[in-house]
């Protein structure tokens, strides 16, 4: 029987028992995911963002937005009545990282694409409440200034493709022609409209 | 969940749970103190002893009970590897219990209003279906047209009786169903700047507001040649184009010389998305009625 005392006097050996209790719910829960179908296969027909959304979805993170906005909507009916179906781990497999988020200030947006038009999203972001006066979001007026080079994109697709997201020679060759000259407004607008339209499995009707 | 895996998560989850009830009975210390020292952990530092008392009972019993808790819930839902749980749950079925019940209740109330015509549901006794639209309007449609149908700057105000393409119950739900996209063409590279102003000088004269004559009269001779085919002749619009009329008053975006010449300079092409891939015809038929209640009633 190992006593209190040697273990407190030891600590390689505390480390060493710390690490063994704490491993056990990350290697039940988390390890397997990584060898499972449902989380490691892409849902049909799932596509890749274009040079143009991977920007955009940069610029969402860069802005925080995720830190307010969920991409997850949960198998409750309250949910699937007002964003859509709901969501599925297939639909994530080309995500790094992932943007579910863990607080709604905002709604989920996770199928937000097509919900409203460019000209909504423009204006919303420019300044929320000139289209919802009841809004909270902050303004994003610098979106409207500052251009793209896109110099850096082929090479975000390159590493992207190394984990396994299939883009191909020819996306990543036009990457830095597609992006360059847009405004990061257009490059966040194109991403936010290609949320929920990466794949057409999933009726969203209500 | 292959065997393998099934396997893995089973032994971990069981072995952590056993592990912990082992961990904590083999640390247990007895209430009946045998020595003197079975109370302190038997240093002193400056007449500074450590005391080393048992776990509080209550405490004991609280881990205890989470233990037991824990092995319940996994023979009861699905917890270890491929085993169901004896209550068979999942995620999925929960959801489609909670649609089925929701179904069973609603069919029938949205059965009633669906076959109602769009006037029938602005009468007084359809209070209730109109109620129910105005809360599909809200999670819907307030965000561009504003949570009491007012628009705002480039989305139309549905309370006044303009409309763009026609404010009958079947041109709203047209345009509810299957969305509308404005087509005002960048007249800006043709026109010249100068050209701009003088069309924008022209416009406003056509609601009856102050501009330079001479560009004006200069700007209807372009208007006739350019604007024509969509507005009319007499600027009143054309609604089966979505072409707003330019003689009264209400302006989508505005209609100061700069929001005109802005518009007629770059163009126009506001967007109505199509709902028909995300709400049901009984529930757009309700929001019609709502809608179409704003301007009549």
């Amino acid at each position: 029987m190992i006593k209190h005392e040697t273990i407190e006097k030891n600590i390689g050996l505390m480390i060493l028992l710390i690490i063994i209790v704490i491993s056990g719910g990350g290697l039940a829960e988390i390890v397997p995911l990584f060898f499972q179908a449902s989380t490691s296969k892409p849902i049909e027909g799932l596509r890749t963002y274009n040079a143009v959304e991977l920007e955009g979805r940069d610029i969402y993170i860069r802005e925080g937005c995720h830190v307010c906005h969920t991409q997850m909507i949960r198998p409750f009916r309250a949910e699937t009545e007002r964003y859509g179906h709901f969501s599925t781990a297939n639909e994530f497999v080309y995500e790094h990282p992932f943007l579910w988020g863990s607080k709604r200030t905002g709604p989920d947006i996770a199928r937000v694409g097509g919900r409203y038009s460019d000209d909504w999203h423009r204006a919303h972001l420019y300044n929320p409440r000139d289209v919802v006066p009841e809004s909270k979001m902050p303004s994003y007026p610098w979106l409207f200034e500052e251009k793209l080079t896109g110099k850096d994109t082929a090479a975000k697709m390159t590493a992207l493709r190394k984990v396994g997201v299939p883009y191909t020679d020819e996306q990543i060759a036009s990457a830095q022609d597609d992006v360059a000259g847009k405004y990061e407004i257009d490059a966040l607008v194109a991403y936010l409209q290609a949320l929920g339209k990466t794949h057409p499995n999933y009726t969203n009707k209500r | 969940m292959s065997a393998f895996w099934s396997a893995w998560v089973t032994i971990i989850t069981l072995a952590v749970i056993l592990g912990c009830t082992w961990l904590l009975f083999q640390t247990r210390k007895s209430e009946n103190y045998k020595e003197e020292t079975d109370q302190t952990v038997g240093h002193s530092f400056d007449g500074i002893e450590e005391y080393d008392n048992p776990l509080p009972k209550w405490w004991f019993q609280m881990f205890l009970a989470t233990v037991v808790f824990g092995l319940v819930y996994l023979v009861l839902y699905p917890g270890l590897g491929n085993f169901k749980g004896l209550l068979g749950w999942t995620s999925a079925g929960q959801w489609e219990e909670e649609m089925a019940h929701a179904e069973e209740n609603y069919r029938p109330v949205f059965a009633k209003y669906a076959a109602l015509s769009v006037e029938d549901l602005i009468k007084p006794e359809n209070e209730a279906g109109l109620k129910m639209g105005q809360r599909m309007f809200a999670n819907n449609c307030s965000l561009c047209h504003g949570t009491a149908g007012t628009g705002a700057h480039g989305f139309p105000n549905l309370t006044d009786s303009d409309w763009l393409y026609g404010g009958n119950p079947d041109t709203i739900m047209q345009t509810i169903v299957h969305g509308r996209q404005g087509a005002m063409p960048a007249w800006g590279a043709v026109l010249g700047e100068e050209g701009v102003r003088d069309v924008t000088s022209y416009v406003l004269t056509l609601s009856g507001s102050e501009a330079d004559s001479e560009a004006a009269a200069r700007g209807k001779t372009q208007f006739q040649a350019l604007c024509t085919a969509c507005h009319g002749v007499d600027g009143k619009g054309m609604q089966a184009l979505g072409a707003p009329n330019l003689t009264d008053d209400v302006w989508l975006y505005g209609n100061s010389f700069a929001e005109i010449a802005h518009t007629i300079r770059a163009g126009r092409n506001g967007v109505m998305p199509a709902h028909k891939d995300l709400l049901s015809e009984e529930k757009i038929k309700l929001i019609t009625a709502y809608v179409y209640s704003l301007s009549n009633q």
